[in-house]
């Protein structure tokens, strides 16, 4: 597997420039000629659509939803990070570069970085011309509030809907190229696979899910932009559908994984009720601005929190990190939390969570202001559990939101397959260890109206338009392979519904690969995943047919690739023998119980490539040089 | 708590379909009304049944994938939340509770409780946006926007397009859904410049759609998780009447 980061020349503040200017550019009377399809609606791939159907490109968009707007960029809360420094705090470019590189714990591409960075500022204006209604101050300019790992106030917000309105901002300008004609959705379609044809992407195979009918679809190049793999874990704050098929099924063909054990663990999450919970949902991050968070000193503590006098709480991450407090990062904010639960001071009947506390934020800038900052966040917190968060503190527990791994990707996010582009959370490339608050926005964003747009068109301009339909032998197969699985899910006619699988799943992996990790306990989950998958094969039960909408087939398809990418994930969280941001190896800590990195042994990004299902997958790396931010250890204290 | 379901079943558009009884036995009062249809999905599919089709996802409150008549009532008996965000706890022992779809001639049935919603999206492609290239805005800062105007427009922003103003408009009208966006963009410096072809052409898609007229029963504003206003539908309206009379004669 070649492993080309292709990052341009030159200091790191002109190499976008430099390389937009060295790129080659499609004429704009042949770009009509060239057709890309984009697999997602979420922020990148509907921001990619929209602005490739701009250009002139014949843009094909393909959702599993019944339309682009449901994407679970929707349900994103805080914000979205930019580099404006309009509060005057001392933001700058560079400085939300070095931010988003210590905060990804020195695991990420510092060209990519930089550019994402430069390219925030854009996206706030694109976003805001096109309506988006960002949180505004009294003259009418726009407001920022303050997230987790940054000292500034850098992040714009839309109430605690951000995610919704900038999608609605992207899905309208799709909207608006559908009706340009330039761009083609196809509501309620999965991609099943990949076509690769002499290693080259040139098109996909997508089940309709109303008839059951397996299509092929060619193009010039393939875009996926079909999110993380949270829910490997059955129990995250992902949406139910969110999946890693359509980056599992490219991994299958050739396309490298790249760190699949970074998956970030949000600190703020209503802990689970029962057995029967579904997901997991998310508060907003923005909430620890103003809440809190405290267990009782004491462990086992029964009583309600308003008995606990203050003298007897623990402030524990003012008490540890006074200059960050409440705003650490998500990775030490969610270990944190864990300790003191498994320490026996969680909170709650289940006594499975900490409290987020506002009585203080209420009595010194009034119930007003903190409902009209949070007020869809209270009453969400209320409708889910009966409790009144004005009156009674929050309880949270950390719970799997986000995935920094994913398919490897070049500076032009092309994956090392060529014609396969990669952006959004399904890409690995700029969050590193540990992403940063309010910056999946902004690289879902920055990925799909700003750099894909461009870099596509220098592939582009070197191929040869239509050079291979979907009546080519390889499109057959993958049909066929994609229909014969499905026909096989069917088939096994067992007695275990999808769901006990997906469960017992997502327990193994969140033991072993979830919060922190040990040698013994992935060792152990890798000789279980594939128990489970054969079990999975034998036993499964997937009722109804093939030929209409069948939701229990749906979820079959995506558990079973979950079975098979669980391994690749354990295998990169044993072979990552350090400790790194999200990834806590319980053999690496420093003495203050933070993540202890191996820089000489581990300052790569680990791409894997497959090599069968249950074969050991190839481990390639890309070393990752820090030429800009020095590598140090993080503090934040 | 026990409980009897009462469920829409149909296998296709063309199928009749019917109402089917589920008993629900061990219902917990913090489980949410969808994971309360989990539960019985998976019952029903260890006794060899074929599970309630109903469509979910962000179990949230914000994607609006979900949506069912409860009882005759949008997304049940609260106000302000969705279907997935109703907890068991609005119930009591002994309920019998009835679940059909939205009931709309522009929504057609698929599956169980899943219907066709796809004339949402072509109403905003009709104009529910503002056109602007990627790459050519001004900056963020340069036009300010009075705060008041940003909160209104941010009001009317927050529709999810879930549908339950069609399901509990005795028209089946989407004027809420339609006012809303033409109020949203309406509302904003940006979006003056279209004000008047957008709402023309909205109001047009939503017809061509299938979709009734709005005749003021305002019972869209009470199902709507959201709470999204009526009166935006009082300032499409106004838009619309000073947007038919400026139209310039077409041919």
């Amino acid at each position: 597997m070649e492993l080309n980061s292709r990052i341009p020349e030159g200091p790191i503040e002109e190499k976008w420039d430099n390389h937009r200017f060295e790129m080659k550019l499609v004429n704009p009377s042949n770009k009509r000629k060239y057709s890309v399809i984009i697999v997602g609606s979420g922020l990148a791939g509907a921001s990619a659509a929209a602005t490739m159907g701009e250009l002139g490109y014949e843009v094909k968009v393909f959702t599993y939803h019944d339309s682009p707007r449901r994407a679970h960029s929707i349900a994103a809360q805080g914000g979205i990070n930019a580099a404006k420094n309009y509060q005057n705090d001392g933001d700058s470019i560079y400085r939300l570069f070095y931010d988003t590189v210590k905060g990804g714990d020195f695991r990420s591409r510092e060209a990519n970085v930089y550019r994402l960075s430069q390219i925030s500022l854009d996206i706030i204006d694109q976003a805001v011309a096109q309506g988006v209604p960002f949180a505004r101050e009294y003259g009418g300019m726009l407001a920022n509030r303050s997230f987790g790992g940054a000292q500034v106030s850098r992040t714009f917000y839309a109430r605690g809907q951000t995610g919704q309105q900038l999608l609605l901002g992207a899905y309208q300008a799709l909207e608006r190229q559908v009706r340009e004609g330039k761009v083609k959705v196809h509501n309620r379609a999965e991609m099943l696979d990949v076509v690769v044809v002499d290693g080259v992407a040139r098109g996909i195979v997508v089940r309709d899910m109303l008839t059951g009918k397996v299509e092929r679809h060619a193009a010039d190049a393939v875009v996926l932009a079909t999110g993380g793999y949270s829910n490997v874990f059955f129990l995250s704050t992902n949406a139910k559908a969110c999946n890693v098929t359509a980056t599992w099924r490219a991994h299958r063909r050739g396309a490298g994984f790249a760190n699949p054990c970074f998956t970030q663990i949000h600190p703020t999450c209503i802990p689970p009720s029962g057995d029967y919970q579904s997901k997991l949902t998310l508060m907003s991050e923005s909430l620890r601005n103003d809440g809190r968070i405290w267990v009782p000193e004491e462990a086992g503590d029964e009583r309600r929190a308003a008995q606990i006098p203050e003298s007897e709480r623990d402030y524990y991450l003012e008490r540890l990190y006074p200059s960050f407090g409440n705003l650490t990062p998500r990775d030490i904010a969610s270990r944190r939390a864990k300790e003191m639960v498994d320490a026996g001071h969680g909170v709650g009947a289940r006594k499975n969570g900490v409290f987020l506390d506002f009585s203080h934020a209420i009595d010194r800038l009034g119930r007003e202001t903190i409902s009209e900052r949070y007020g869809n966040l209270f009453a969400m917190y209320e409708k889910i559990t009966g409790e009144d968060p004005y009156r009674v503190p929050m309880r949270i527990y950390p719970a799997p939101h986000y995935t920094m791994g994913g398919l490897w990707v070049d500076y032009n996010l092309m994956s090392n397959v060529p014609g396969l582009f990669v952006i959004g959370e399904a890409n690995f490339s700029d969050h590193g260890a540990n992403r940063l608050g309010a910056s999946a926005l902004m690289q879902g964003l920055a990925d799909g109206y700003f750099v894909v747009p461009m870099t596509i068109g220098n592939y582009l301009a070197k191929v040869t338009p239509g050079q291979v339909d979907d009546d080519h032998a390889a499109f057959a197969d993958t049909e066929r392979d994609a229909t014969d699985r499905v026909e096989r899910l069917l088939a096994v006619n067992g007695t275990r519904t999808v769901d006990s699988f997906h469960i017992e799943l997502g327990k193994i992996v969140w033991e072993a690969c979830g919060m922190s990790r040990s040698e013994k306990g992935l060792k152990k989950a890798l000789e279980r995943i594939p128990q489970l998958r054969d079990e999975f094969w034998s036993d499964v039960r997937v009722p109804g047919s093939g030929d209409n909408l069948n939701q229990s087939l749906e979820k079959a398809g995506r558990v079973a690739d979950f079975m098979e990418f669980a391994e690749v994930m354990c295998h990169d969280a044993l072979a990552r023998d350090e400790s790194a941001g999200a990834h806590y190896r319980v053999e690496h800590t420093t003495e203050e119980g933070e993540a202890k990195r191996d820089d000489e042994n581990f300052a790569h990004a680990a791409v894997w490539e497959f090599n069968g299902v249950g074969e050991a997958p190839t481990l390639h790396k890309e070393s990752l040089e820090f030429e800009y931010v020095e590598l140090s250890q993080r503090s934040y204290k | 708590m026990k409980l009897t379901l009462h469920v829409w079943r149909q296998t296709s558009h063309t199928d009749p379909g019917g109402f089917q009884r589920y008993d629900a036995p061990d219902i917990s009062a913090d489980m949410s009304f969808l994971e309360m249809l989990d539960v019985v999905n998976e019952r029903i599919t260890e006794h060899g049944g074929e599970p309630i089709a109903f469509e979910h996802d962000c179990r949230e409150g914000i994607c609006g994938s979900c949506g069912m008549m409860i009882n005759g009532v949008p997304h049940g008996p609260k106000t302000m939340i969705t279907a997935c965000q109703l907890h068991m706890r609005s119930f009591n022992d002994g309920d019998e509770i009835w679940i059909e779809p939205w009931r709309a001639n522009a929504f057609p049935v698929i599956k169980d409780l899943v219907v066709r919603r796809d004339s949402f999206d072509d109403i905003i492609a009709a104009g529910g946006y503002i056109s602007v290239r990627t790459g050519s805005a001004p900056d963020g800062n340069a036009v300010p926007v009075p705060k008041v105007y940003a909160d209104e427009a941010m009001d009317a922003a927050t529709c999810i397009g879930c549908g339950a103003c069609v399901a509990a408009c005795p028209n089946a009208s989407a004027m809420l859904f339609t006012s809303a966006k033409v109020a949203h963009l309406g509302q904003l410096p940006q979006g003056q410049t279209e004000r008047w072809d957008r709402v023309l052409n909205m109001v047009e898609a939503h017809d061509d759609a299938g979709f009734g007229n709005c005749t003021n029963h305002g019972a869209c504003q009470l199902a709507c998780p959201k709470g999204i206003s009526v009166d935006y539908i009082a300032q499409l309206n106004r838009d619309l009447v000073r947007a038919t009379l400026r139209a310039r004669p077409t041919g």
